[in-house]
């Protein structure tokens, strides 16, 4: 499956649980930021890509946010050098470079992009 | 379900379907405020059942059926409406509602059901679509993202417990709020 058909199933999945239109699935939106997406919706992205993909995925693999509840990876609101090490090990399909400035955890969401899901995704097809 | 919407709980499969139904009686104070009409059909306001509270029996019935599949160990709480498509019928006083769960995904965040509502009338016997639901719950200890929840389950509580034993399920002591009160 070459990556653009991967991005137009992940632009489907992500139309149909986040409620957006097709245009503004572009693959540098961020899905929080720019496509409304809440916590709860990141379980229903994940059972939707599995259901499309027929693959099995593990939430803390694609969106690894759980490192961020770790205190030994953040300190006073940042990440840790470890943590960022930890990050860019289990997030291949992310680019972290955006992220890497400032390593505000508020601003660590903004990582999820379109292009990292289709990334994820391409891997694994 | 800190209220208890169902009346009696049919069929529950585990990790595959619950059944429930919800009869409705024009005792129902909500009956006495929510009516339709249909002013081309030259029809007169009917107190009617309003889709939001159809809607909670699909979450009660989706919610019974994912705390089952973790032995209601688990707070399971709504968390999503994906999509819910009425036919458009009305469901007045005499009538049935039967909820069908279908468990669609699970895993240790949360699950996923489809729903479908059908309006049964017990006079006739006839049975019509009336819904089909999508919806999300969370398995609310698994994502607290430091949120405090009460230690004790507020969702499988007594009340549930006896929905659960009087359609003739059996409850295991070690998850049954009653015990010990």
């Amino acid at each position: 499956m070459t990556e653009n058909e991967v991005f137009e199933k992940v632009r489907t999945v992500l139309e149909d649980a986040l409620g957006v239109d097709e245009d503004e699935v572009t693959k540098d939106a961020t899905l929080v930021g720019d496509l409304g997406a809440e916590s709860i919706d990141f379980l229903d992205i994940v059972f939707r890509l599995e259901k499309s993909f027929d693959i099995k995925i593990d939430q803390a693999e694609l969106f690894p946010d759980n490192v961020l509840n770790d205190p030994a990876y953040v300190q006073d609101g940042k990440v840790t050098d470890e943590g960022f090490a930890l990050l860019k090990e289990r997030m291949p399909h992310a680019d972290l470079d955006g992220f890497a400035d400032n390593r505000d955890v508020e601003e660590f969401s903004n990582v999820f992009t379109v292009q990292a899901v289709t990334r994820f995704i391409q891997a694994r097809v | 379900m800190r209220w208890t919407y169902l009346d009696v709980i049919t069929d529950l499969v585990k990790d595959e379907r619950c059944v429930a139904i919800r009869n409705i009686s024009l005792a129902e104070e909500v009956l006495h405020d929510h009516f339709a009409m249909d002013e081309q059909a030259g029809r007169r306001p009917v107190p009617v059942m309003p889709n939001t509270l159809v809607i909670e029996g699909a979450a009660q019935c989706g919610g019974i059926l994912t705390g089952h599949a973790r032995d209601f160990k688990e707070k399971v709480v709504l968390a999503k409406i994906g999509k819910a498509n009425f036919t458009g019928i009305s469901a007045g006083p005499g009538t049935t509602l039967r909820h069908t769960a279908h468990l669609d995904r699970i895993d240790g965040s949360g699950s996923a059901t489809v729903n479908t509502v059908e309006l049964i009338d017990p006079h006739t016997g006839d049975v019509q679509p009336y819904a089909e639901i999508e919806l999300m719950f969370s398995h609310v200890d698994q994502n607290r993202k430091g949120l405090a929840f009460p230690e004790h389950n507020f969702v499988f509580t007594d009340d549930f417990m006896d929905l659960l034993q009087r359609s003739g399920f059996p409850v295991d002591a070690s998850i049954d709020p009653r015990q010990g009160t």
